[in-house]
């Protein structure tokens, strides 16, 4: 497959208000290829979000390159759709004209996004919810809705930052199971942020294993266990616990 | 609507208990022009329509007084909320203007009336429109430059204020997420920073109101007035009625409390996203 993605030699320094360098990331290379599920894995604090926003363009590189489909890139796009944690949702906005919002963006007129919103909905089975707003729903619900309106801008690419990490642990499978299907149907490329081990192992087709200070990539883990993955599979056990241990050296 | 009625009572203890206090101290005083009877400014109101001390009607007075604040009101508001908002959106307009707004604020709206008074004289609505002298004219004449300066001022301040914060404090992952959506630096202005400070708009504009019309008195303290409910109020006092000095009192606080509801509603009605978004 083409590649989709590709980091080169990415370096990241912030500077603390009392000028204090912070160097997030350093020598961070990474080749993403077109339909990846690839879930990013290391500790808090270790440069993930920072990766995934210099990717979407949100955070600009000290140094280094971002390459989309071959072409450095350097501002948002809607090719690359990003998913965060939590409330990310226009708090004044339907469920609906959350969905549209890109489309809107584009310069799509009403009917036609919302027409196309409606898919979307039906997608993440919330038909009874599209007049509904963000404070109504729960926060699967509304995670569910952000996935939605990325989508809705058929981006080649999904970078999701921890998007189930503010949810409880049922929904949280419930939510992994749904985005696999949706993955599975849509065929996009995956950029899956995570800090659990078990979720990097249910999801990824590859998982890059990241350390701290300064944040870089310590390992890169394919993973060729066949989906539907079953927990109590004895590999996915032996997988885990690996990882653990590589998370705990990181 | 048992609790409608639990709230209407619960709400009214305080004022029955004022009045209750009111009277009895009203009848062991004795003298009207210390502290007049209930009775006698419920008899102003019941004869609104009455040519008081020369002024006018009651309603005439109150609609003269409005017209003034909302004058300087909406002056006030049309500076306010576009510094408010570029402000919000621009660290430099904001270091530009944040200083020299500093030291303005403090000064109360009524330490200006010398000034006021100096720089705009008695030009009014009438006199900056060229109006033809006539009736217009008169009535026009009303609305005195100074008086209008005053409470855009009282009005300016909590409005920039509120404007600000609301720009300022729009939720990151609100803008990130527009931006990764495709939206263009004017989508993020008109379809994010503006909806999201929207409740911090409203609520500056009623505080602005409420200080615009709290400047009142003050604004019609001065020269070249012939109405108004702050000028009856002075008038009164000059005349020893204290009934109609209540009276005038009494009307700065309903019209306050009625443009208040206003906003109230506005905010309940396209806002209530707000107080139950987390
Ligand atoms: N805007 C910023 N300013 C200063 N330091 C930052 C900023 N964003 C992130 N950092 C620092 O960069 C490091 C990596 O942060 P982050 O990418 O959020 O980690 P993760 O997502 O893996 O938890 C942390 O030490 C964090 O404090
Ligand atoms: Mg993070």
């Amino acid at each position: 497959m083409q590649e989709m993605i590709r980091v080169d030699n990415l370096e990241k320094i912030f500077y603390s208000q009392s000028y204090m360098e912070i160097k997030a990331l350093t020598e961070v290379n990474l080749s993403v290829p077109g339909n990846e599920f690839l879930c990013i894995l290391g500790p808090s604090g270790c440069g993930k979000s920072t990766l995934l926003r210099i990717i979407a363009g949100l955070e600009t590189a000290s140094s280094g390159k971002v390459f989309y489909n071959g072409q450095e890139h350097t501002k948002p796009r809607r090719e690359i759709g990003m998913v965060f944690q939590s409330y990310s949702l226009m708090p004044w906005l339907t469920v609906l004209d959350n969905i549209a919002l890109g489309l809107e963006f584009a310069g799509l007129s009403r009917p036609k996004r919302i027409s196309i919103a409606e898919e979307y909905l039906d997608m993440i089975g919330m038909n009874s919810f599209g007049k509904a707003f963000p404070y109504e729903l729960s926060g699967g619900m509304q995670q569910r809705v952000a996935i939605a309106r990325a989508l809705a801008n058929n981006p080649e690419v999904l970078l999701m930052d921890e998007p189930f990490g503010a949810l409880d642990a049922y929904t949280r499978i419930v939510m992994q199971k749904e985005l696999l299907r949706i993955w599975e149907q849509h065929k996009k490329t995956i950029l899956f942020v995570t800090h659990s081990v078990d979720e990097a192992v249910y999801l990824g087709d590859r998982i890059i294993l990241m350390s701290g200070s300064p944040g870089r990539i310590k390992k890169d883990i394919a993973i060729t266990m066949p989906r539907v993955r079953e927990r109590r599979n004895p590999l996915y056990g032996k997988l885990t616990e690996e990882l653990l241990a590589l998370l705990e050296e990181a | 609507m048992h609790k409608t009625i639990k709230t209407i009572i619960l709400s009214l203890i305080l004022p029955v208990l004022l009045m209750v206090i009111w009277q009895f101290s009203a009848w062991q005083v004795n003298n009207a022009a210390i502290i007049p009877t209930i009775g006698r400014v419920v008899e102003n109101f019941i004869n609104a329509s009455d040519n008081f001390i020369g002024l006018g009607s009651i309603p005439r007075n109150v609609g003269v007084s409005l017209i003034r604040v909302l004058s300087g009101y909406t002056a006030g508001v049309l500076i306010a909320v576009p510094l408010g908002v570029l402000m919000g959106y621009s660290k430099t307009v904001q270091i530009i203007f944040e200083t020299f707004i500093n030291i303005f604020k403090p000064i109360p709206p009524l330490a200006w009336q010398p000034l006021a008074l100096a720089i705009f004289g008695v030009s009014s609505i009438a006199s900056l429109l060229n109006m033809p002298f006539g009736q217009n004219y008169v009535f026009w004449g009303n609305f005195k430059i100074a008086m209008v300066f005053l409470i855009g001022m009282g009005s300016f301040f909590p409005i920039v204020a509120s404007v600000m914060f609301g720009v300022q404090n729009v939720r990151q992952t609100l803008i990130d997420s527009a931006r990764v959506l495709g939206a263009s630096e004017k989508d993020i202005f008109f379809k994010v920073l503006m909806p999201a400070a929207a409740p911090s708009i409203i609520n500056g504009l009623r505080m602005g109101l409420a200080i615009g019309w709290a400047c009142l008195v003050g604004a019609e303290m001065l020269p070249g007035s012939l109405a108004g409910v702050g000028y009856l109020i002075t008038h009164a006092y000059e005349l020893a009625r204290t009934d109609l000095v209540i009276t005038g009192m009494i009307c700065i606080g309903l019209v306050g409390a009625l443009l208040d509801s206003i906003f109230r509603i506005i905010a309940n009605k396209y806002f209530s996203w707000e107080s139950k978004t987390r």
